[in-house]
């Protein structure tokens, strides 16, 4: 009795505690669902309903009235353009994620070696906060094909003619029937041969005013001098007196040399000297022993002028796409890497260093094993981004060249709004692209249920 | 010996890093000096020439541009999208991140799971449905509708971030507060949101940088009147030549906020950045 009592005095009464611990809980419970309804909501209509309608719509033809099975995938891989989509967008994941990871990691290991690290960095790490809309104004700027306009060909060009010399004169030619004939390989020969003691003078017509040389002199005095008798000379000039009044194949008072021309003497077709032209077009050959020679103009005086890469062209395109998208993410792969670096255990480095182990040897065989996990996930990350490039492409690839350049999101894109208005081929191409994201979502979920382990 | 190798390693470590970094910073030098020359120059000659004669740099095309109604309705445009973009993810993220770290529900964990599989769904998918969804609601081709699908899209990825965030703050902080009589609101607005301020701000910064760069997303459900200035830009790139004057100036103020916003917030922008990263 006291027992009983006691009991009921001491505790609450056992018939309505789990009665207010169950109200307490449902109250618990709506007010949980009210914290994630809102998000649920929007996930449900907008994310989860979409993914199913399109694996439905991929099923439909282009108007959704008729069910055609897997007709949508099977065209995707027969229709030409969709195959160079996906061409493409496998180009896309392997070169871009390669490039970048191995990008990031040599400035990631290059960059702790300055005290100006941070500003590399951030410098480095910008463009990430730019779209890739202005980053596609950016590069079309870069990439304009006129030399004169395109930073990269302006430097192209300036690199090759560092190299290889200018072309002066691409539209020059002789007369005909005044002493030069047109080789196959677009040289110019003197048809008759002259022996040591000649001069030998070769008028060309067709010099653009533009073309000539603000150096080039007359051509006149230089081709009034005698030679020598082991020496062959004479003059390249223009035989075209402005103002008229000039003899043709006579080298007249005013007509110009043409300067910075290359000159050859060949002998039984063998070429065994070559010189250019001073200013006044003169050249000579010396020391040579009788005989009869010919005197040729190589074809590369008259190739056309280097004008550079088609960076946009159909050919380049995707790999010029691919350079302004490093543009944009190495910075992210340096940072991502740099971060792995930096926790590296530094007493495995500096034992090898005092192994005497040197700076490739200490990367290649404890840098890169150790920071392999790191390497891997910016890989995946990278792989993902790629997957879904649309803006850039769509921006950069001027419209003839779309095509060239087209990527599964573009494709989709194109296909489903951008003129093609097949629904049921557009959803197939979206759902496509989910299926290539899958191994990511897995890769996802399981990473995080083994860190809630 | 040792030490002169060295330090010739180190100077051409240096080098090459200079060399690097000069070519990161000239796209960018190379828009911004085009932005500030006429249409007519850049026909003429790139815009390293202007370097030689700097009579031809002015700011008259940023003057136009201020004069342009059509883009200073997208500038703005653009704003109003991505602010409520941002504030949205960040409050119902915060909510629903909250309730899957402490609050008890049936099927939270599974929910979560769910979540975390919707982190890499392509943008591209939900277009075609979503299209025709805003068109029965009346919200195709309007911000609120621009605004909705970026909030959704930002969600499972800001779930995620903010829940494995509030999962790390000790269980007895959370049980005092309970004890001493706070209900779940006030526990949520005066502990949690303070707390989670590190993560909040990264997101923030993501979700806004996001937003503000998209262009694919606007390109479909924003309509004339509600178009960003990635869309209004990229519909005058058609004749890239001659809008130059309006294109270079344009893309120069569309990446000023977000590289403003990185150099004010390098830590957050980097950290939101790297763990947006697996979207």
């Amino acid at each position: 009795m006291t027992a009983t009592l006691l009991k009921e005095a001491g505790g609450p009464p056992p018939v309505t505690q789990p009665d207010g611990r169950r109200r307490a809980r449902r109250r618990g419970r709506i007010i949980a669902v009210a914290f994630v309804f809102p998000a649920l909501l929007l996930l449900g209509a907008l994310v989860v309903y979409p993914v199913l309608f399109s694996v439905g719509r991929s099923f439909f033809d282009a108007s959704g009235t008729r069910f055609v099975g897997g007709a949508n995938y099977s065209e995707m891989f027969h229709d030409p353009a969709t195959i160079r989509a996906v061409r493409n967008t496998a180009i896309w994941v392997v070169v871009a994620p390669t490039l970048l990871t191995g990008l990031g990691l040599v400035l990631a290991v290059l960059v702790e070696r300055v005290r100006w690290a941070t500003a590399f960095k951030l410098l480095l790490f910008m463009p990430m906060a730019v779209s890739f809309l202005a980053a596609g104004i950016i590069f079309r700027l870069a990439y304009d094909e006129d030399p004169d306009k395109g930073v990269l060909n302006a430097a192209a060009v300036s690199v090759h003619d560092a190299f290889t010399g200018t072309s002066t004169y691409p539209t020059a030619r002789p007369r005909n029937g005044q002493g030069l004939t047109e080789e196959a390989d677009g040289s110019y020969r003197t048809t008759a041969t002259a022996s040591p003691g000649r001069t030998v003078d070769l008028g060309l017509v067709g010099v653009l005013p533009q073309d000539l040389p603000q150096n080039a002199r007359p051509a006149h005095p230089a081709a009034q001098r005698t030679a020598a008798p082991d020496e062959l000379r004479g003059v390249v000039y223009l035989d075209f007196t402005r103002g008229g009044g000039g003899r043709q194949g006579q080298v007249d008072r005013k007509e110009s040399g043409l300067p910075a021309m290359t000159v050859q003497v060949a002998q039984d077709g063998r070429t065994i000297a070559s010189t250019t032209t001073a200013p006044d077009g003169s050249f000579r050959f010396q020391d040579l022993g009788s005989g009869s020679y010919t005197l040729q103009l190589p074809a590369s005086n008259f190739a056309p002028p280097y004008d550079g890469i088609s960076w946009l062209g159909p050919a380049l395109v995707t790999p010029a796409i691919i350079g302004a998208y490093l543009w944009i993410w190495t910075g992210f792969a340096m940072v991502l890497i740099g971060a792995g670096l930096a926790a590296l255990p530094r007493d495995a480095l500096e034992a090898a260093r005092m192994d005497g182990a040197n700076e490739w040897q200490i990367f290649q065989r404890i840098t890169v094993p150790l920071l392999a996990p790191v390497l891997t996930v910016v890989f995946v990350t990278l792989v993902i981004n790629v997957m879904k490039v649309f803006d850039l492409i769509y921006i950069i690839a001027p419209g003839p060249v779309q095509e060239d350049a087209t990527v599964l999101a573009t494709q989709m894109w194109l296909v489903s709004f951008g003129g093609g208005n097949n629904q049921g081929l557009g959803s197939a191409l979206g759902v496509l692209l989910l299926l290539l994201v899958i191994p990511a979502m897995v890769f996802n979920v399981r990473r995080f249920r083994g860190s809630q382990r | 010996m040792n030490a002169l190798k060295r330090g010739l390693g180190s100077s051409l470590v240096q080098a090459f890093l200079v060399v690097v970094g000069l070519v990161w910073l000239t796209p960018l030098a190379g828009l911004f000096l085009s932005s500030l020359r006429s249409a007519q120059d850049t026909a003429d000659g790139g815009w390293w020439t202007s370097l030689k004669s700097p009579g031809q740099l002015s700011f008259d095309n940023y003057s136009a541009l201020l004069g342009n109604t059509g883009m200073t309705q997208a500038f703005w445009n653009t704003v109003l999208i991505s602010v409520p973009a941002t504030v949205l993810v960040v409050v119902i993220a915060a909510l629903a991140g909250y309730a899957f770290a402490w609050l008890d529900f049936p099927g939270r964990d599974a929910v979560f799971l769910l979540v975390v599989a919707l982190l890499v769904v392509p943008v591209q998918i939900g277009l075609l449905p979503v299209a025709k969804l805003f068109g029965q609601l009346g919200l195709f081709g309007t911000i609120p509708g621009v605004v909705l699908f970026h909030v959704s899209y930002g969600l499972p990825f800001a779930i995620f971030l903010l829940r494995n965030y509030f999962a790390e703050m000790p269980k007895e902080m959370l049980e005092a507060a309970r004890m001493d009589g706070g209900n779940e609101w006030r526990i949520f607005t005066r502990l949690v949101l303070p707390v989670g301020r590190p993560a909040i701000a990264s997101l923030a910064i993501f979700q806004f940088l996001w937003v503000w760069n998209d262009m694919l997303v606007a390109l479909l459900f924003a309509d004339g009147s509600a178009q960003p200035l990635t869309v209004e830009l990229q519909s005058q790139i058609r004749q890239f030549g001659s809008n130059i004057d309006v294109l270079a100036p344009g893309a120069f103020l569309s990446l000023v906020i977000p590289v403003a916003v990185f150099f004010a917030f390098q830590r957050h922008f980097v950290q939101g950045v790297m763990a947006g990263s697996v979207k």
